[in-house]
């Protein structure tokens, strides 16, 4: 059953403000998500003023700057800088994207950061996965095959049936849609979700996977696949561009025709 | 998973920013619910009629009054709206319709047609009167 409101040790306090130093003009506030798991308090949120002449331009920037001159003990993930790994996946400005690929100037008045939503909270922006990658790992994301492989060369696939892999294989599963959809905040225990979704449909289109039957009767299910009301966050906030939408829309018109 | 117990969640309804689209999907959810409940309303109108003209008279005053108007607006604009939302769930049922700008387009004209519907139903019903 969904519950719309936060149970009581979710619920966020106000924390700090961090000022900036003396003689500081150009200023922009960040208010940052903030939870210890060793305080024992409930999560806050901590507000920053970061000095934007000294700052670069993308919100990671900001956090790291923060990270680096005012706070240290602010957690969050990043590697790439790039948008390329999905580590720093968050809340920013009321929508998920990659910290690395938002820029500050984008966001009018204050830049407010939060954890991915809706999901458990190691620390500050750093949100529990496991259940979204058991959910990728559940639709057995990599070929199958009963055939065997071809002797002397690759299993081959031509120009089209390569471009049907277009707008899915680039998935970098950083879970911005799925912690973006309200059907997965209601029943992400039994929801794939739309990232996983997208996978599976990966899988199903590719000309050279022989279980397309197997995976369709996997999905076939009220809740793995048929919790997406189109609500279309999901596509909405895909740092890659994807519409994992239409990939399920893809994969229940398949459930269909297969009984035709 | 029984981490969340013991991790905090984060937060998700209270923060996020819901696009058009989020908003044109629980209002069709809202819509739908609404014309259940409103089709008792209906069904008692319908049964009144049926039973005579005093049964009818009777039930007047009630659906004169402003809440009984105001009930009967909210059926006219839920099934004008949930009508045109549900044929843009056709079009997604076969798989048009889903990149960004058209979701946005359709979620716009899906708002002014069921209001210019609405407002057109209760145009044609008032000079009828």
């Amino acid at each position: 059953m969904a519950e719309f409101s936060l149970p009581a040790n979710s619920v966020v306090k106000q924390g700090t403000v961090f000022k900036a130093e003396e003689g500081v003009k150009n200023i922009k506030r960040f208010i940052i998500y903030r939870y210890d798991p060793g305080s024992g308090e409930n999560p806050r949120t901590d507000t920053y003023e970061v000095d934007m002449d000294t700052c670069g331009p993308m919100v990671l920037d900001g956090l790291l700057k923060i990270k680096d001159q005012m706070d240290s003990s602010l957690s969050l993930r990043r590697s790439c800088r790039e948008g390329i790994c999905g580590s720093c996946s968050m809340n920013i400005d009321g929508a998920n994207t990659l910290a690395c690929t938002k820029a500050i100037s984008d966001i009018k008045g204050d830049v407010k950061v939060y954890p991915l939503p809706h999901q458990p909270v190691v620390k500050d922006l750093v949100s529990d996965l496991t259940n979204f990658y058991a959910q990728y790992a559940s639709v057995e994301p990599w070929m199958k095959t009963d055939s065997a492989t071809p002797p002397d060369r690759e299993r081959l696939q031509s120009k089209e049936d390569r471009e049907k892999l277009d707008g899915l294989y680039e998935c970098i599963l950083c879970a911005c849609c799925s912690t973006s959809c309200p059907s997965y905040w209601w029943n992400s225990d039994r929801y794939l979700g739309p990232a996983a979704l997208l996978n599976a449909y990966r899988w199903i289109v590719d000309t050279r996977d022989e279980a397309t039957g197997d995976r369709l009767d996997d999905l076939e299910d009220p809740f793995k696949l048929y919790r997406c009301h189109t609500i279309m966050n999901c596509a909405k906030v895909c740092p890659k561009g994807l519409n994992p939408a239409k990939a399920i829309a893809e994969t229940k018109k398949l459930l269909v025709q297969r009984k035709m | 998973m029984n981490t969340s117990s013991r991790h905090p969640t984060s937060p998700h309804l209270q923060i996020y920013r819901l696009p058009l689209t989020a908003l044109l999907s629980v209002t069709h959810r809202a819509t739908g619910v609404f014309l259940a409940i409103g089709s008792l309303l209906l069904i008692w109108v319908l049964a009144a009629l049926a039973e005579g003209p005093e049964a009818y008279a009777q039930m007047q005053p009630l659906l004169q009054s402003w809440i009984g108007q105001l009930a009967l607006l909210g059926i006219t604009f839920s099934l004008y709206f949930h009508f045109c939302n549900g044929i843009r769930h056709l079009f997604w049922d076969v798989g048009m319709g889903f990149e960004l700008e058209t979701v946005d387009r359709t979620a716009k004209i899906v708002v002014v047609v069921s209001i210019l519907l609405t407002a057109a139903t209760w145009i044609i019903a008032m000079g009828v009167e």
